[in-house]
């Protein structure tokens, strides 16, 4: 059995009185995407934001490519080959696409610096991005924002992107941009930590799937497995895939 | 490859590109409406720019302010003692060179003048690193104690100054090529208030480089919007800010230098007094940004000039007024930063 790429075990994170990790343990095998689902407040979030250390965690080992990486600042642990795109994607809306991407691209001083056959890549998944490249991000619509987000976590290789609900309050055509882009991601051999509610969405991604409850995994095995599992999805989600569509 | 090249209304459709001139309009709308009043075209001149010297002296002072407020939501009421340190080691600087300030030459002016500001700034920027270390850095994110402690650190500031140079007023003569006016047919300009402007241009320009054109000033620009993401990125946040609050507070020590040598006389409660103008002038311009900083600067500097000459009961309270005028019209500033 392959090492994990990343490896929680027993990670507890409060924010201020509130207690929201209760010993959480998760693996992400290396290639795969794996959906963390669980309803609102379940705390998927919040095991986002303690990976990239902009929660830490109270207690627990935070493994990533066999280091530990728990007691790091975010800065440092964005350096050992993590990008987050944050629920409310983090796009600075004062600066142009085209800003946005070199902020995004660290060893760059200058657009002209950005690998560009790389950047030909992101414009392949994200053609929007390159004809809005001079504006500023704050005018694109939601889904390009998204977009953009998502450029920016792959403008330079990393091995791990943590994403969270990238589907949330996108018109279903730009959902399905957003599939055909995650799946040529994946094809890339990129690790994906993705948190989504929307299961259609999750289920046409996912490798593998976690869900959380009450701040702890309470199911961890392949998507294959849930999705054909109409019970087992009533029981973990509450909802079947059925009543999803 | 294209996986999202689909095209779709969403993707189609973007507004265009309207950069917000409105409040540039306000400063020459502000100064041909003065025209009229001030009776005639050579006082209105001679107020003018004395309305931009003042104002461009201010910008210096508040643009690192409203930077490290923009960045990580420090309020330093400390401000001041940066100005008043910058302002007494002019005194001390250009005192021990009379011999060159009472110079005709206007070389030999400048080579004391530089070297009393580059003192006041690399000063001012060192006492500005241990201000940061040790008073700020351990109320990152508590506004209250912020305020509090700042004001704090300004009153002991301002009593240390007083221990190395006395609690009197200390005059600081311009320089000699500095003094007099300049002659635009009936109106006359000061020299120095000319030169304040080419200064505060100056600083403005190398600032607008840096923010517009580097990958630092881009950081900050980030920085000034979302911290937190900033930091995903990979960007230590905490040293871009002690950076930034170096060559504020540097820069705050360049604008004591000038203020003082505008006043002509340097006392140990002036930064305390400018710091309410700082604060009405980013308020103004909106917390975090530099070009509404800028803007903000002149026009409190010209509505204090104007202000004075035709009501001078009115100048007491005249920028005090234009802020609320302001808000009541854009409640964020002139120019607010999209914050998270």
């Amino acid at each position: 059995m392959s090492v994990p790429l990343l490896q929680l075990e027993g990670v507890h994170t409060h924010i201020g009185a509130y207690h929201i990790l209760h010993g959480v343990d998760l693996e992400i095998t290396r290639g795969e995407l794996t959906v963390l689902l669980g309803r609102n407040g379940a705390g998927k979030t919040t095991t986002l934001r303690t990976i990239m250390g902009l929660w830490p965690a109270s207690s627990g080992a935070i493994r990533f490519d066999g280091g530990e990486i728990g007691s790091l600042s975010t800065p440092e642990i964005a350096h050992r080959g993590i990008s987050y795109v944050p629920e409310n994607m983090g796009i600075f809306g004062d600066l142009t696409v085209r800003e946005n991407m070199l902020l995004a691209a660290r060893g760059a001083k200058r657009v002209e610096d950005i690998d560009a056959a790389r950047l030909d890549w992101v414009f392949g998944l994200f053609p929007a991005l390159k004809r809005f490249w001079q504006h500023p991000a704050g005018l694109l619509s939601g889904g390009q924002k998204q977009m953009l987000a998502v450029a920016r976590a792959i403008i330079e290789p990393r091995q791990l992107l943590l994403i969270d609900e990238p589907s949330k309050g996108l018109a279903p055509a730009i959902i399905q941009n957003m599939i055909a882009a995650f799946r040529e991601l994946k094809q890339t051999d990129t690790t994906i930590l993705l948190v989504e509610q929307n299961f259609n969405f999750a289920r046409q991604l996912g490798d593998k799937v976690a869900v959380m409850d009450g701040g702890r995994i309470v199911h961890a095995g392949t998507m294959a497995d849930l999705a054909g599992d109409e019970g087992l999805q009533q029981r973990l989600l509450g909802l079947s895939l059925a009543a999803h569509q | 490859m294209n996986a999202a090249s689909t095209s779709t209304p969403v993707l189609d459709a973007l507004p265009t590109v309207r950069p917000d001139r409105i409040p540039l309009l306000l400063l020459p709308v502000l100064a041909l409406a003065a025209i009229p009043l001030t009776g005639s075209f050579s006082t209105w001149v001679t107020l003018t720019f004395a309305g931009l010297a003042m104002g461009m002296i201010i910008f210096i002072i508040a643009s690192g302010l409203t930077l490290v407020f923009g960045l990580m939501d420090v309020l330093n009421f400390g401000h001041g003692v940066f100005i008043t340190l910058g302002a007494f080691l002019a005194t001390s600087v250009l005192g021990r060179m009379t011999g060159w300030t009472e110079s005709e030459s206007l070389f030999r002016n400048l080579l004391a003048v530089l070297p009393a500001m580059a003192a006041a700034m690399v000063v001012a920027g060192g006492v500005g690193l241990a201000f940061e270390r040790l008073i700020i850095r351990p109320v990152y994110g508590q506004p209250l104690k912020q305020i509090m402690i700042t004001m704090g650190g300004m009153i002991v500031g301002v009593e240390l100054i007083k221990v190395i140079w006395g609690a009197q007023a200390i005059p600081l003569p311009l320089p000699v090529a500095f003094r007099g006016s300049l002659l635009f047919g009936e109106a006359a300009v000061e020299k120095y208030r000319l030169i304040s402007v080419v200064v505060g241009l100056a600083v403005f320009a190398v600032m607008f480089w840096v923010l517009s054109r580097t990958k630092v000033g881009l950081l900050i620009r980030a920085g000034v919007q979302d911290r937190e993401m900033v930091e995903s990125l990979g960007y230590r946040i905490g040293r871009l800010f002690i950076g930034v609050f170096v060559a504020g507070s540097a820069l705050a020590g360049l604008g004591g230098v000038m203020w003082g040598l505008y006043q002509q006389t340097v006392t140990p409660e002036m930064g305390g007094q400018i710091n309410v103008l700082l604060f009405i002038v980013i308020i103004i311009g909106g917390m975090g940004s530099v070009g509404g900083c800028f803007i903000g600067s002149l026009l409190v500097g010209l509505v204090a000039n104007y202000a004075g000459f035709l009501a001078p009961k009115v100048a007491l309270f005249s920028n005090i007024l234009l802020m609320v005028i302001v808000l009541m019209w854009r409640p964020e500033g002139l120019y607010p930063v999209g914050k998270r």
